[in-house]
């Protein structure tokens, strides 16, 4: 793997000053035919060189990473567009090798139809969704269109992370490998016929419908939209990889996504999980890893070869669609990168390479964190549990304190605000509040505050924007009741519980 | 005195949300003084195709930045972007590389 390093930084060296554009350039790697494409600043491809490149990278990109085991499960998700349509044709082109250089996973595809929440109509998201089915069809691999209205069926047990169990017999790669090529001398023939397994879940009830709409028309800016759809497509994603035994996840996010992801997420407050949100592998699911191997290409790339060698991909609108620039966070970040990236050919490769080098740092207690300590939609190690002196909690205080001229509670709350405890301030402030009056009944409706407190900063801003809570899919609230209950049970118990020895 | 020109103008990636959703079009540029090049193509675009929210798909006289484009099969950046003279029966691409189009 190091040799590819060291082919691309020698490109790198060979870059002129000044790139001249002429109309006959050649190649800069077989430096006999014509350039059809400009990759880096002065870099330009020929076809075939280019194909070649980009065929690397991404068994490079999964060879360096050496997170994907021989005979895995792994799922594609496929959302039509140009990058997660290469990522499939990459996956194809791998699997078609011969012996030594193939790749030995086992994929399946998903796609989540989220036409409902941007407001497709049935005909539009049928034809979607067919054109869909006839590449998938064609990969010959098992394949899932799930439409986002089946968030409103899915199980609480989604939302709880689960540790992957240490297991000591399978730890390193290379032992993997060697027990696959041992494996599969024996038993050859014992190849599973993947396609047999076809699935397609695309019908919902007409109130799942409706539902899924009043969802999305709660939430009041593009931004908590947008960031809402990701959270419950990432959702559905994790169930149907846990159901049918995926234990990987591939992303097509590109090194531009990325770099726009990066900086929006700052913008959304989700700095302290940037490390899982756009590194190669994400383990925030514990069972169900999420690998990005698309991350090492620009969109450009990606375009010239979806456009060049024919990878067949479907144009699907979603809620970002026509959109103005400052239409949402996330576009106005997407907007300002490319339009440096026009300037400053190096400003996505420059964001990406710092997403590369973030590292999310442990909490110490992570051997045995429980599910409370996990944000309940993004499932990220909440980050509210900080120093009391933090812009968090000056934040929160604020907030309080603006609310409380609201409510005309004054003095009660006041004295909550102040009297926190440094980390579980939020949880017993609501606490107090509800369950001082004696209201811990099983069927009461969320309120912002009971969610708030099970959430990380960003979710919470999300949450807020919100204008109901009771849209939320019941599996959302159904765990976040049993998540207050018991941290409530844990709260009246814990005195007659034995300290820990620290 | 140019002669008028005939042009394959291809859509992709979200672009031809513009253009009525059709991707393919067939064009006939009318014969002019000088000859055709890329930032007159693209002012005629704007005059004669762009149906609507011109400033999704241009910026200033050029294209957006984060739209792709591919004359003959070859990045336009090789060929003198907007100064590219263009013959008769060129195919020009516009793909979108935006997230959502």
């Amino acid at each position: 793997m190091c040799q590819v390093e060291e082919d691309y930084n020698g490109l790198e060296c060979k870059q002129e000053k000044i790139p001249v554009p002429t109309l006959d350039r050649k190649c800069v790697k077989c430096k006999e035919g014509t350039a059809a494409l400009i990759i880096r600043v002065s870099d330009a491809f020929c076809r075939s060189c280019f194909k070649e490149y980009f065929i690397h990278k991404f068994r490079a990109m999964l060879g360096k990473n050496r997170v994907i085991f021989p005979q895995e499960k792994v799922l594609l998700a496929v959302s039509g567009g140009a990058a997660s349509c290469s990522m499939l044709s990459q996956v194809i082109e791998g699997l078609s090798r011969d012996a030594p250089k193939k790749l030995r996973f086992l994929p399946g595809i998903i796609y989540i139809d989220d036409g409902g929440a941007c407001g497709r109509s049935q005909e539009e998201r049928q034809r979607s969704v067919d054109q869909l089915k006839s590449i998938f069809t064609h990969t010959g691999f098992p394949y899932f269109i799930v439409p986002l209205e089946q968030v409103f069926v899915l199980p609480s047990s989604v939302l709880v992370p689960v540790t992957p169990d240490p297991d000591p017999s399978s730890p390193s790669y290379k032992h993997a490998v060697d027990q696959y090529i041992r494996e599969h001398k024996l038993a050859e023939e014992d190849e599973p016929s993947a396609a047999a397994r076809l699935r397609v879940e695309d019908s919902y009830p007409p109130e799942h419908k409706l539902a899924l709409e009043s969802l999305f028309s709660s939430l009041n800016t593009l931004t908590a939209k947008e960031d809402m759809l990701h959270t419950l497509r990432q959702h559905l994603i994790l169930h149907v990889a846990r159901e049918n035994g995926f234990s990987k996840v591939m992303m097509g996010e590109s090194c531009s996504r990325l770099a726009v992801k990066l900086l929006s997420n700052i913008a959304l407050g989700r700095g302290a999980a940037l490390a899982s949100d756009t590194g190669f592998s994400d383990p925030r699911f514990g069972d169900v890893g999420i690998v990005r191997p698309m991350r090492d290409y620009s969109s450009k790339e990606i375009a010239a070869y979806c456009r060049m060698f024919d990878v067949p991909s479907v144009f699907i609108p979603g809620l970002e669609t026509r959109t103005p620039d400052k239409a949402s966070v996330q576009r106005l970040t997407e907007a300002f990168i490319t339009n440096l990236q026009a300037e400053f050919p190096s400003t996505v490769s420059t964001i990406y390479r710092t997403s590369e080098k973030l590292h999310t740092v442990k909490p110490s207690e992570s051997e045995h964190s429980e599910p409370a300590s996990r944000c309940l939609l993004c499932v990220c190690a909440l980050d509210t549990c900080v120093d009391k002196a933090s812009a968090f909690h000056a934040t929160l205080l604020s907030e309080q304190l603006s609310q409380i001229k609201l409510q005309d509670v004054s003095h009660d709350a006041l004295r909550c605000a102040e009297t926190q405890d440094a980390s579980h301030d939020a949880l017993r402030c609501t606490e107090t509040q509800c369950c001082g009056t004696g209201g811990c009944s099983s069927n009461r409706v969320p309120a912002h505050q009971d969610l708030k407190t099970l959430l990380c900063y960003s979710c919470r801003l999300t949450i807020k924007d919100m204008g109901s809570v009771a849209t939320l899919p019941a599996y959302i609230t159904a765990e976040a009741e049993r998540r207050r209950k018991r941290s409530l049970m844990k709260k009246e118990i814990s005195e007659y519980l034995l300290e820990d020895a620290d | 005195m140019a002669a008028p020109l005939g042009l394959h103008l291809e859509f992709g990636g979200g672009a031809e949300l513009l253009f009525d959703g059709v991707k393919n079009h067939h064009v006939a540029l009318p014969g002019q003084s000088d000859p055709w090049d890329m930032k007159q193509l693209l002012a005629w675009i704007r005059g004669n195709m762009l149906k609507e929210r011109p400033e999704l798909f241009m910026q200033g006289d050029t294209v957006r930045p984060g739209i792709l484009v591919l004359i003959n099969d070859a990045d336009w950046e090789l060929m003198g972007e907007l100064e590219y003279q263009l013959q008769d029966q060129d195919n020009v691409v516009f793909i979108s590389t935006l997230h959502g189009g």
